[in-house]
């Protein structure tokens, strides 16, 4: 068994700061691992997220070592130095220790209405082939860890959350517009309130995504070309407009009431 | 005392997982207003989790000379009441395998994304016990298809989400459930539900044993709230031990290998390099002549499944669980106590696709790569067949006002759970739960809400913090956890249990003088200590009803009643309900199955 130290950022919304931990190490431990034996043997008031402990439930996001990652995920035995130091997502705001409020990426989620099957498909068994579907199957791997909102610099450092969904959103809509059943136009809401234009595709987003989504290439590139070629396309309009190209028959979107679900984590939040 | 919130609902629908978000949608559509609770974030309840598949007799599949492979709703039934031992419900599976394809078919309306077969079908994949291919899946991901599909149409119908509440207890009007009391983990701040009907979907509780494929989420709370409240539990004894839980390396102890494994292909082997499902003596005498009892012709049933019989790794996971653990005991088992499973003669290309998250586990964290090297495997807790005993049509429990669906209900599996039967549980009843809570709550009034029973809750979940040199409650659970793996697990007697049940009131005892450091605010080790007092009443009454059991059948294993006793305990549900402060056990005669039904069980079997 060999020692380690985990570094760990301590604090709520008001002050903090990183407290070391020595750690025992076992065979094929991981940060989550090393966090619940602090828990246990150290310090109970420690708070962290976790549910799956395998990488399939997105709860245990933070930053290791700087780095956007899953804790169940990442082994301790990865860094030579033996010191690691853990914090929390730093594109949301703070609550405790590793612990954040991500109840805005549910806000943004609830804006965008579910699949709405076009009226001759509603109430059958949909026909598709597996090549229809893998795309969207791509897309649908998420488990919303929100590690790639937490490194888009439109959300961390400009925290333009009022303009953009953010990346997440972005493989959520993309699922949605490329579903070969979907009845409705996405591509204002797209353009309007989730701001697909807000992203400068750097790519930062696909390079955390523990899903390995290629969210920039596959979901935003696509949705900015559809986007483009709704609004931009002179050419295109044109040929629409003389009726070369048929106009999109989907119906417009009719967008979600802002109020009709709510996400309620305690609030107001108590001020110190 | 402290002011606290107060939220009013028609229907209040505590969890938020398959069963939970699946009521929330009924008791819409039925033009409630609606609430729902849960403990951690939206999505992230056990139900994400699941990877296999959900099982609906669609009869998509195919045999080699094109036709269909005669799935329907009989077969469906007779090979659940068969896992199960005849313990089942005959009218919950009755209902259960007639509405599932319904409910499947309707969640790719909503959304999910399945699968499909060459004729553009969702695909289905085989798995044990279950005579056909029967499982809808979408690779080893399925159960984050179903919640995230659920839970965005839920998110669509309208609902009030209070996420990362824990609730600690309903709260009565006289016979009545009117609401329910808990915290916000956040800042530990109390809260108030008061609602015409409850839906309790909590889940399962796994967490009192060592190794486990349940989180934090899994200590049987909405149980005991229920059993507090008056409701009756049924089959508590019944726990399944899923046959293939991760051994090495010891961090991931207990975390799941999916049946899907062995659905494509994969074949289990001792250290002897025997494929030791083949042994006779291990087949039970219901399956004995339906399955394959060469390994040549296991393999051959790979690709032709009507002119072969599947092989004996796909029996029911009770068998399964048993046989390795028969294995291990033997000696024959790998240097880590475990036995080999492997799908590498599938091929690269195959196992990724098919199970790409069981590649990208072992390949992160146990520096496996499936492809080529074999698992190491041992049975985990994994799910609880018992629980609240729920009426068939609407859900209702023995609590007016209090309805319960998903695995935290009792009725559908019996003495032991077919792989794939709970997603479809939690659809089909979590349905019908959220209808049946609609129509109640829409002849109701709302209740009085107690304050005396506000306080007494308050008064437990603040001793802790008030107490000062009390025993921590992480060590209390260490042991709960050590007694319950060694001496109620998959092998029990009569001494090992009686033993269990006298650590467990030691432990009891103790958990009345806990202490924890810190505040309210996001405290674990304050949350982990109201969790523990549920934790060690639920396994008192596991292991008062594994005693009573005095018989071996589905996940019960009595070495010292190794027989099953038709006559007797066949006939028998175990029901525990509260007396005062005591459990109370008694038995129940199983209600009679009518004749159609014995009949098709005769024709299907
Ligand atoms: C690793 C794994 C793999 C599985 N694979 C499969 C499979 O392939 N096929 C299959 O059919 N089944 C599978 N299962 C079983 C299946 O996933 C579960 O039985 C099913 O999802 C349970 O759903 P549920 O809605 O009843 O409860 P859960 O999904 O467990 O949800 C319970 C909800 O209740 C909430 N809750 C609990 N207590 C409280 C409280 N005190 N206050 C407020 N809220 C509370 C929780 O926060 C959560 O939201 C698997 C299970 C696991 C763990
Ligand atoms: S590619 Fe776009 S969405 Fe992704 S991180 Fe960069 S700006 Fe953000
Ligand atoms: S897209 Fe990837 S990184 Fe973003 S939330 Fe989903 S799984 Fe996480
Ligand atoms: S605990 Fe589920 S992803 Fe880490």
């Amino acid at each position: 068994m060999e020692k380690i130290t985990l570094r760990v950022f301590r604090g709520d919304n008001v002050s903090g700061g990183l407290v070391d931990y020595p750690v025992e190490t076992f065979p094929g431990m991981v940060v989550l691992d090393a966090i619940h034996q602090i828990q246990a043997e150290q310090d109970s008031t420690l708070a962290c997220r976790w549910n799956c402990k395998a990488a399939k439930c997105g709860s245990c996001s933070a930053e290791v070592d700087g780095k956007p990652a899953l804790m169940c995920k990442t082994r301790v035995d990865q860094y030579p130095t033996g010191t690691i130091a853990v914090g929390p997502m730093r594109a949301f705001p703070h609550i405790k220790d590793l612990i954040t409020d991500v109840s805005w990426n549910y806000r943004m989620s609830a804006k965008i209405p579910p699949l709405t099957p076009r009226p001759e498909n509603e109430g059958k068994p949909f026909k598709l082939q597996q090549a229809d579907v893998d795309r969207v199957q791509e897309f649908r791997k998420c488990i919303e860890c929100f590690l790639c909102q937490d490194v888009c610099h439109v959300l961390r450092e400009h925290d333009r959350k009022d303009a953009f969904f953010g990346p997440r959103q972005m493989v959520r809509i993309a699922a949605l517009e490329m579903h070969p059943m979907d009845s409705l136009n996405r591509r204002e809401q797209l353009k309007g309130e989730a701001g697909v234009g807000m992203c400068n595709i750097t790519k930062c987003c696909t390079e955390v995504c523990p899903e390995h989504i290629h969210i920039t290439d596959n979901a935003i590139i696509p949705l900015k070309e559809r986007v483009a070629d709704d609004y931009y396309d002179p050419i295109r309009g044109l040929l629409t407009k003389i009726g070369i190209i048929k106009r999109d028959t989907k119906a417009p979107l009719s967008s979600v009431p802002n109020d009709l679900t709510k996400i309620i984590v305690h609030e107001p939040r108590p001020v110190k | 005392m402290e002011n606290y919130e107060t939220y009013e609902y028609d229907v209040l629908i505590i969890g938020a997982g398959g069963a939970g978000l699946r009521a929330v949608i009924a008791a819409r559509e039925a033009g409630c207003s609606v609430g729902v609770v849960c403990k951690s974030l939206l999505g992230k309840a056990h139900t994400v989790m699941a990877e296999g598949g959900v099982a609906a007799a669609l009869n998509n599949m195919t045999s080699p000379d094109g036709q269909k492979e005669g799935d329907s709703w009989k077969v469906h039934f007779t090979d659940t009441m068969k896992g199960g031992g005849f313990l089942n419900n005959w009218r919950t599976v009755e209902i259960f395998a007639k509405e599932a394809p319904e409910r499947v078919l309707e969640l790719e309306q909503y959304g999910a994304v399945f699968d499909r077969t060459p004729l553009g079908d969702i695909a289905q994949r085989p798995f044990g016990g279950h005579k056909y291919r029967r499982l809808n899946h979408v690779g080893d991901r399925t159960g984050l298809e179903l919640i995230r599909t659920l839970q965005d149409k839920a998110v669509g119908v309208g609902m009030n989400v209070h996420m990362e509440v824990t609730l600690c207890r309903l709260l009565k009007d006289g016979d009545r459930v009117v609401g329910a009391f808990g915290y916000y983990r956040e800042t530990g701040k109390f809260v108030v539900f008061r609602a015409k009907a409850v839906v309790l979907a909590t889940g399962g509780w796994g967490r009192m044993y060592k190794f486990t494929s349940n989180s934090w989420e899994g200590t049987g709370d909405g149980l005991q709230m229920a059993y507090e409240a008056g409701a009756d539990l049924m089959d508590m004894e019944m726990i399944q031990f899923h046959p293939t839980g991760m051994a090495w390396p010891p961090g991931m102890r207990g975390i799941l290998v999916t049946e899907g494994v062995r659905g494509e292909g994969g074949i289990l082997l001792n250290n002897k390099n025997e494929r030791f499902m083949f042994n006779p003596e291990y087949t039970p005498a219901l399956y004995k002549g339906q399955f394959a009892e060469t390994p040549e012709e296991g393999d051959r049933w790979l690709t032709d499944k009507k002119n072969n019989r599947r092989p004996p790794e796909l029996l029911t996971r009770d068998v399964v669980a048993r046989a390795i653990y028969r294995e291990v005991e033997a000696g024959r088992g790998t240097e880590h106590k475990a036995v080999e499973l492997t799908v590498s003669h599938r091929g690269e290309d195959y196992i990724k696709r098919k199970l790409p998250s069981m590649y990208e586990q072992f390949h992160a964290l146990g520096d496996v790569d499936i492809t080529k090297q074999p698992m190491e495997v041992y049975p985990t807790i994994h799910y609880t067949m018992g629980g609240v005993w729920a009426e068939p049509e609407t859900c209702s429990t023995t609590v007016p006002g209090l309805f319960a669906a998903g695995e935290v209900a009792a009725g559908l599996h019996g003495a032991n759970r077919l792989g794939g039967n709970s997603l479809s549980d939690i659809i089909v009843f979590g349905r019908r739960a959220g209808a049946g809570a609609a129509a109640y709550a829409k002849q109701a009034t709302a209740g009085a809400i107690d304050p005396a029973q506000i306080e007494s809750e308050i008064e437990i979940l603040m001793s802790p913090l008030e107490t000062k040199g009390g025993e921590n409650p992480y060590k209390i659970h260490q042991e709960l956890q050590e007694i319950m793996q060694t001496n109620a697990m998959i092998a029990r007697t009569e001494k090992g249990l009686q033993e269990a049940l006298a650590k467990i009131l030691e432990l009891q005892g103790r958990a009345k003088h806990m202490s924890v450091p810190g505040d309210r605010e996001f405290n674990p080790g304050w949350h982990a200590a109201r969790d523990l007092r549920f934790m060690l009443r639920t396994s008192e009454v596991i292991v008062l009803c594994a005693i009573e059991r005095k018989e071996s059948r589905g996940a019960q294993w009595r070495l010292d009643y190794a027989e099953k006793d038709d006559a007797f305990w066949g006939k028998r549900n175990l029901i525990a309900s509260l007396q005062g402060d005591a459990v109370r056990i008694t038995q129940r005669p199983l209600p009679e199955m009518p004749e159609e039904l014995k009949q098709v069980v005769e024709e299907y079997k």
